[in-house]
């Protein structure tokens, strides 16, 4: 579904990205996993289109779309969960979702778009009661969800996940985890960051663990799970 | 006429121009908001709004409803025109480059409009005539200071629907928050700010037409009016739109009882002492959040 063919990528002079291969199947979650730096967040912002890379084609559906608009890239389902939350703070929690199905707008997926947002509701029970409620005033699980929400409203094809577990409380990473099996088994592809790789092995089917802007590892998840190198470098001396 | 009849007609007239500095705001609120700038040009879209006007109905004897609506989507289109052209092409993207683009553009129009109409004043009839209508306490109020009112209110009531309703107004709200954020959503922050260019040419239209049958209009009248909204924008709070009204009335009243109760000579400076005071006082203005809520 989704092909990263030989991406490099340098700002102000950096190398952040180094021709990265990776290859992503329809209906499969793909962890990426390593350390700050390594180069993550700015291989999921290539593939929004925020960011150009200096070399390389991202192909998606056979299309390549290393040169669309952020925009036209989420026309065509890509949707990034982006880390930070990025919500939209003095408007509504209403308003974000709303703003969420900016891409289906029109009459014709009014209902829809409806349906999605009762689903959303279910999903996240907690954001019924803050309606209406400014985004910025919600917690940080509250935000989270909301941002999750919010993609989701787009009905994404293909998901981008950066960080969801960011800096939450261990109960709320927990229902985060669980809304991403929910989705896995619905049919979303998604393409998950995470900085916590025992949790992000454990609910993907393949890995990929990048170190300084290269891949340095790629496998199953349940193989990386065992493996010695990533055990010591990515799942703390407990395991 | 007594003292409280001349305070009542002060007030009406100073509401009847704060209503115009207020639409005048909103149109730099908007551009602000989508693009972060200071709008110089609006000036002008005041300005060729009443000249729009007054060619339609003076000198080609149009309806003047019909030439009320032509004039405002020349100006929305002039607006676009320059978002499209100018503003889009910049190189530079720096907030102070590109302000400084909208005052040459200004320039650039207020030089065209010269060329076209000279350099004369010249009225535009009253929507429904000149007839003075009495007010219970013994002021009286002219036609023209009513549909002034008229028109501000449901420009602002249709402001409040546009951005509080409709997923157009949500979508450049969002854009103004965060404009990466409304990017990820597939919102085109280039159309917004086009979008932004020409509403804000259309309000300040607006704003040129309701005003030019009291005061007449010529092509700078404009220059005099955007500051004094530019001034109550910031009064109010640059890029809040209750602000924006609150600045305007605040500002239309104390110009009106300034002139009245002290001297007529001073009307233009008060604008700008106020201006200067809160910049010294409170920069966020009234509404404002202060410094670190501006996204």
């Amino acid at each position: 579904m989704l092909k990263i063919d030989g991406i490099s990528s340098h700002y102000s002079g950096v190398q952040a990205l180094d021709e990265i291969f990776l290859a992503l199947a329809e209906g499969e979650i793909l962890a990426l996993v390593g350390g700050n730096g390594a180069g993550k967040t700015t291989l999921l912002n290539l593939i929004s289109g925020i960011i150009r890379p200096s070399r390389g084609k991202i192909v998606f559906k056979g299309k390549n779309i290393v040169s669309f608009s952020p925009e036209k890239i989420v026309e065509l389902g890509i949707i990034q969960v982006p880390e930070g939350r990025h919500l939209f703070g003095p408007l509504t929690v209403r308003e974000n979702l709303e703003l969420g199905a900016y891409r289906r707008r029109g009459k014709r997926n009014k209902k829809k778009i409806s349906e999605d947002f009762k689903y959303i509701l279910q999903l996240f029970p907690v954001l019924e009661k803050r309606l209406n409620q400014r985004a910025e005033t919600l917690s940080g699980g509250e935000q989270q969800m909301l941002a999750i929400g919010r993609g989701l409203m787009g009905k994404p094809v293909l998901l981008l996940l950066d960080e969801p577990s960011l800096g939450l409380a261990p109960l709320v990473v927990q229902e985060i985890i669980s809304v991403i099996e929910r989705l896995r088994k619905e049919g979303t592809t998604i393409l998950l960051v995470e900085q916590n790789a025992r949790a992000a092995l454990r609910i993907s089917d393949r890995a990929y663990v990048l170190k300084t802007g290269k891949i340095q590892l790629q496998g199953k998840a349940s193989d990386l799970l065992e493996d010695e190198e990533v055990k010591r470098a990515y799942l703390g001396q407990d395991s | 006429m007594d003292f409280s009849q001349q305070i009542a007609q002060y007030i009406v007239t100073g509401l009847t121009i704060g209503a115009i500095y207020a639409i005048v705001a909103m149109g730099f609120n908007i551009i602000h908001n989508a693009t972060g700038i200071v709008n110089f040009a609006q000036c002008e879209f005041i300005s060729l709004g009443g000249m729009f006007m007054y060619s339609l109905v003076v000198l080609f004897k149009v309806n003047p409803m019909i030439s009320f609506f032509i004039s405002m989507a020349g100006v929305a289109i002039i607006g676009a025109l320059i978002e499209i052209g100018p503003i889009r092409h910049a190189r530079s993207k720096e907030i102070i480059v590109l302000i400084f683009l909208t005052i040459g553009l200004s320039e650039v129009l207020r030089g065209t409009a010269q060329e076209v109409w000279g350099t004369d004043n010249v009225g535009v009839p009253a929507f429904s005539g000149e007839n003075p209508i009495h007010l219970l306490g013994g002021g009286t109020i002219v036609p023209q200071h009513i549909w002034v009112f008229a028109i501000t209110v449901l420009v602002m009531l249709m402001l409040h629907y546009f951005f509080k309703k409709t997923l157009m107004g949500k979508a450049m709200r969002a854009t103004s928050v965060n404009r990466r954020a409304a990017a990820l959503v597939g919102i085109s922050v280039n159309r917004i700010i086009l979008f932004s260019f020409a509403f804000s040419g259309a309000l300040g239209a607006v704003a040129g037409i309701i005003i030019a049958p009291i005061s007449t209009t010529s092509y700078d009248t404009g220059i005099m009016l955007g500051l004094k909204g530019f001034a109550a924008a910031i009064l109010g709070g640059y890029g809040n739109f209750a602000g924006a009204i609150l600045g305007g009335v605040i500002l239309g009243l104390l110009e009106s009882l300034g002139a009245g109760l002290i001297s007529s000579q001073y009307k233009d400076a008060i604008a700008f002492f106020v201006l200067l005071l809160v910049l010294f006082l409170k920069p966020a203005g009234i509404m404002g959040y202060g410094e670190a809520e501006r996204v």
